[in-house]
């Protein structure tokens, strides 16, 4: 029943995964959360990733809550040192050595290589979100009515996902 | 290394960034403030905290360590509270910038979890959620297209992006699998010598 040791194991894994942005571990985060672990549905996993998007700070905090329920307080405390921990070490490494590689050809080669696949990761995660979230016309128009708003307009993104929130209510309510 | 304590004399700059030595204590509240009220995305909130009204950073700082952050894992957010922390106080200073942004959120999605667990299946919060999912889905969609804008050095870029979606979506190779493949893939592709556009390419 002591779930610790698998949040540890499984967050920390999905840390480094999280190359451009937290949606790029989603796929992986869908395997291990819902699939293998079961600590929630996929429905609950979008519904908590979705939450999250109107929440201050960064944008993986969802995590917390899976922490929670799959191990109360101490599952929380430890689900965000593991998803946050590894990746900050790293960068406190690279904070530190980063300017000795100025002058290393590679560094641009890398940065450069890394944008395409961070972007092809981020993309992977949302068909992966909207294989669940996207199930007819109403949600479509939704989701499509928020690139394009955002595509064109200087608008909160919290904004419009409190938006999708009063949208919903008034769209998906059995009569 | 272990000169963080002094401001580094990189360039010189007559504006002279950081003053005095700034306090743990002020990072963690500053990183807080920014974790506590950076609603729809922390990068404006950042900026607006550490260049303009706190001058921790300047601004061609910022900018490189905001680079360094999208190249590393990790979400942009926290990698730039380690770097800045660093750079102010060391390791001191980017263990109270990350748990300073991380809180609030933390808390409140604790909350938040705690609730949806007990109300998740009431009528009106499935129908909200289910507008919610949707409308998040579009804000992810805004953010390839901002980001392949901004950070793509090239049309080719474009059939990275799409092994990388096929791999993981169609192949199922699972992300880490991918990541090295494609990655290395994409860096080769952009190796030294090959980059016509930067300026100190050897």
């Amino acid at each position: 029943m002591n779930q610790i040791p698998a949040l540890i194991r499984v967050f920390a894994y999905l840390s480094i995964l999280t190359v451009g942005g937290g949606m790029a571990a989603f796929p992986e985060m869908k395997i291990l959360t819902v699939e293998a672990h079961k600590w929630l549905t996929f429905p609950q996993l979008i519904h908590l990733y979705s939450v999250g998007q109107m929440a201050p700070g960064p944008n993986m905090m969802m995590i917390v809550a899976i922490g929670q329920w799959a191990g109360g307080f101490l599952g929380a405390l430890i689900v965000l040192i593991a998803f946050f921990g590894p990746t900050a070490v790293l960068a406190f490494i690279v904070a530190r050595g980063w300017k000795k590689l100025e002058k290393w050809p590679w560094r641009t080669s890398i940065q450069q290589g890394l944008a395409p696949v961070s972007i092809g990761l981020l993309l992977a995660g949302c068909f992966t979100m909207a294989k669940g979230a996207v199930t007819g016309v109403e949600t479509a128009a939704i989701a499509v009515g928020v690139l394009l708003i955002l595509l064109q307009y200087k608008v909160n993104p919290a904004l419009l996902v409190l938006a999708g929130a009063v949208l919903g209510v008034f769209s998906f309510m059995p009569k | 290394m272990s000169d963080a304590a002094l401001p580094p004399p990189v360039e010189a700059l007559p504006v002279a960034p950081v003053t005095a030595q700034v306090s743990i204590g002020q990072i963690f509240l500053e990183f807080l403030i920014i974790g506590a009220t950076s609603f729809g995305g922390v990068v404006p909130y950042l900026r607006g905290s550490l260049v303009t009204r706190n001058h921790w950073v300047d601004d061609k700082e910022f900018v490189e360590m905001l680079s360094i952050s999208q190249s590393l894992p990790g979400l942009n957010a926290t990698n730039m509270a380690v770097l800045v922390g660093e750079k102010l106080r060391g390791a001191m200073g980017s263990i109270a910038a990350i748990i300073g942004i991380c809180l609030p959120g933390a808390v409140l999605m604790y909350i938040v979890g705690i609730f949806y667990r007990i109300h998740g299946d009431h009528v009106w919060i499935t129908a909200a959620l289910k507008g919610v999912a949707a409308a998040a889905v579009g804000l992810i969609l805004s953010t390839v297209v901002s980001m392949s804008k901004k950070s793509l050095s090239g049309k080719f870029d474009f059939v990275f992006i799409a092994l990388t979606v096929i791999a993981v979506n169609r192949l199922h190779l699972g992300v880490p699998r991918t990541l090295v493949a494609v990655g290395l893939l994409a860096i080769l592709f952009h190796r030294p010598g090959k980059q016509q556009k930067e300026s100190g390419s050897q």
